[in-house]
């Protein structure tokens, strides 16, 4: 093994989470290889292994544990950490909707062992007797304490947790500073994709947020499902969709090679355009928008129990969720973690917004994603 | 007695020949079809799936999903027939015209398939977007041209994706059409023209007609085309259907329109099995 100095690798790390360099060229870079997770651990990068799931190595949990999760969530080297130090190799699903999820769920032989839902979905969960609750004593990193309510009282049901929060965000938007005027509000979105800014503009496919931000610009609730309200949205909606890149939950690519360039987004989406590429601004709509937290659950048709419960401690660890921020650039909630990040981080306004930008936001209601009319507005929408 | 009989098999011997064929027929066909028109006549759960009933509401409610029949109906024969144009020159050339490459570009045609499909449409993304063919056409001097998320770019798409199936069918029924019958045409005073058209085309009809099937079956149910390289804007009937089962959830439309689709297919398929038999037909008696 090449000898290397821990600022060395702190600064390849580094690089290698900024995307500036592959992943494969990193490990040739700092001569790592495939010991990496070893030597990582030595250098205090994989503290969890030691503590909090030095237990669960000592267990046999199995040789694989898989995970349903969202896209660009997770940094992969704690996985590798974790399937080092437990021999457990995590499978990881990425899935673009919550509905998706729930469908695949629903439908039985998911196969998942955990599963990253958002707080809206969980009581559909539990009603649907899909997920069972936590058995906080396998969970030794996770203490209620240490976040903020309003982040974890969705994943309490009937005073029983079925879910530990993962990260939480917003729903904002994302513009290129170099094609499109700076901002403040839903209204200037969708007026600019109609103006100016037309065909360069990419909505989610996603109902729950493409929906809610357009009734926002009319300042009516994220979660409406009133009929005259959803029937401006949706006039609004169709209106714009001729002038619209694309309609995807995918949007990084297209803002990323120019070919895009103004888009809703959701915070770590934001965090990851804005780190590459400075122009990239990701602003919160003044008329308020959507606040979410994402959980971690077990379905009741988890297979490898013990391994679903050994990887949610592990990522739960501060030190291993600390690197999870750091890759992802969504907030964890949880002040053990925030005490680790850099002081700048916390300062950074897409992360951490400013408290009247943040109060005005709603939480997504459950009626509203399952709300039968706003998924045939949807439907409407995408085939206009 | 019955016929079997004449082939020695008793009762318990015939039934246990049938029982396989029986059993898939039932299990991969019957039983999944029985389910689609369960669902279809239920209703969705308060938090979507299917709850048991019986109403035909969702076939009275097709029409909220016109534009996606009205899509798939406009782009899966068109882009059937983009794959034939291409396909048929191609295999034309694998077949009579090559000896000695023949194996070596046939290989070329098939090794797209050992790379997924999902991967190679995402290449396209690439090949289609600003920084692709269009800032290349920039660089020669035209003007900038929007590719990726068009109509446009979901007919590239298709007609990449589906070529190979097109261009084997008649592949393999060019290659096995007797030579001597296009020396014997020539022979008889038919230029390289007439012969194509009077010979060799009614004789690949075989392979053009299994081609296109396999082509527009396929493409009838095609979403990934359209999501990836449409941009999402454009909606086929895959699409609606992605969405009702996994977005929506609402599974009783969304089996009321999969087996409206297969229906659809079933008459545009037999249309087109007619159409080509009374061309083969004229094709026969003007040839006597």
């Amino acid at each position: 093994m090449k000898d290397i100095d821990r600022k060395t690798f702190a600064k390849e790390l580094e690089r290698l989470r900024k995307g500036s360099i592959s992943r494969r060229d990193f490990l040739n870079r700092t001569g790592l290889g495939f010991a990496t997770a070893v030597m990582a651990s030595g250098m205090g990068i994989g503290s969890g292994l030691l503590s909090g799931t030095a237990h669960a190595a000592a267990k046999n949990i199995g040789d694989r544990v898989s995970l349903a999760t969202w896209p660009n969530y997770h940094d992969t080297m704690n996985f590798d950490a974790f399937a080092k130090a437990t021999g457990a190799s995590v499978q990881v699903n990425v899935f673009g909707s919550n509905e998706e999820m729930l469908a695949k769920l629903q439908a039985g032989g998911s196969g998942w062992d955990v599963f990253v839902p958002t707080n809206y979905t969980i009581t559909t969960y539990t009603d649907l007797d899909l997920i069972e609750p936590l058995d906080l004593s396998k969970i030794p990193n996770f203490k209620a304490d240490s976040y903020e309510k309003r982040f974890m009282e969705p994943g309490i049901v009937d005073g029983k947790v079925y879910a530990v929060p993962k990260n939480w965000g917003t729903t904002g938007i994302v513009f290129n500073s170099k094609r499109i005027k700076a901002m403040t509000s839903w209204k200037e979105f969708f007026d600019v994709t109609q103006g100016y800014g037309s065909g360069g503009t990419i909505v989610h496919d996603y109902q729950l947020t493409t929906i809610g931000n357009a009734l926002k610009s009319f300042g009516y609730s994220f979660n409406s499902v009133d009929e005259k309200e959803l029937a401006d949205a949706e006039k609004l909606l169709i209106d714009c969709k001729p002038h619209l890149y694309a309609i995807t939950s995918d949007y990084q690519p297209a803002l990323r090679n120019g070919d895009a360039w103004m888009s809703m987004c959701w915070t770590g989406d934001g965090s990851q355009l804005h780190r590459d590429m400075p122009e990239m601004q990701y602003i919160l709509g003044k008329e308020g928008g959507e606040l979410w937290s994402d959980f971690f659950a077990i379905p009741k048709s988890a297979e490898n129990k013990e391994a679903a419960y050994a990887l949610i401690n592990y990522l739960l660890d501060p030190k291993v969720n600390e690197r999870e921020v750091l890759a992802h650039g969504y907030p964890s909630g949880d002040n053990r973690v925030d005490a680790l990040l850099p002081p700048e981080m916390l300062k950074d306004p897409i992360m951490y917004p400013a408290a009247e930008l943040l109060n005005a936001l709603e939480f997504g209601a459950a009626a509203t994603l399952v709300d039968p009319n706003r998924a045939e507005l949807m439907a409407r929408f995408k085939s206009a | 007695m019955s016929s079997i009989n004449l082939i020695g098999g008793s009762r318990m011997t015939r039934f246990l020949m049938l029982l396989p064929a029986t059993l898939w027929f039932v299990i991969l066909l019957l039983l999944p079809i029985a389910a689609i028109v369960v669902f279809s006549v239920g209703e969705r759960g308060p938090a979507g799936g299917f709850v048991p009933a019986f109403t035909l509401e969702h076939y009275g409610n097709l029409g909220a999903r016109w534009a996606a029949f009205k899509n798939t109906l406009t782009l899966a024969p068109l882009g059937t027939f983009g794959c034939l144009i291409i396909a048929y020159p191609l295999a034309y050339f694998l077949a009579i015209h090559t000896s000695r490459w023949k194996s070596f570009l046939l290989t070329l045609v098939i090794i797209p398939f050992w790379t997924s499909f999902l991967i190679r449409t995402y290449a396209w993304i690439y090949i289609l977007g600003g920084k692709g063919l269009p800032s290349f056409l920039e660089f020669l001097g035209f003007d900038y041209m929007r590719m990726l998320n068009t109509p446009g770019a979901i007919t590239v798409g298709i007609i990449y994706g589906y070529l190979p199936l097109m261009v084997f069918p008649i592949y393999v029924t060019l290659e096995r059409l007797d030579k001597r019958l296009l020396e014997a045409s020539h022979d008889l005073g038919a230029g390289k023209i007439a012969t194509f058209f009077r010979v060799t085309i009614p004789l690949s009809l075989p392979g053009i007609i299994t081609g296109s099937m396999l082509v527009f079956i396929l493409l009838m149910g095609e979403f990934l085309i359209p999501a990836i390289l449409g941009g999402g804007k454009v909606f086929f009937v895959g699409n609606a259907l992605v969405d009702l089962f996994l977005q929506s959830r609402n599974w009783p439309f969304g089996a009321a329109i999969a087996m409206s689709l297969v229906v659809l297919m079933l008459i545009t398929i037999g249309v087109y099995l007619k159409l080509v038999g009374r061309f083969h037909d004229k094709q026969a008696l003007s040839a006597m």
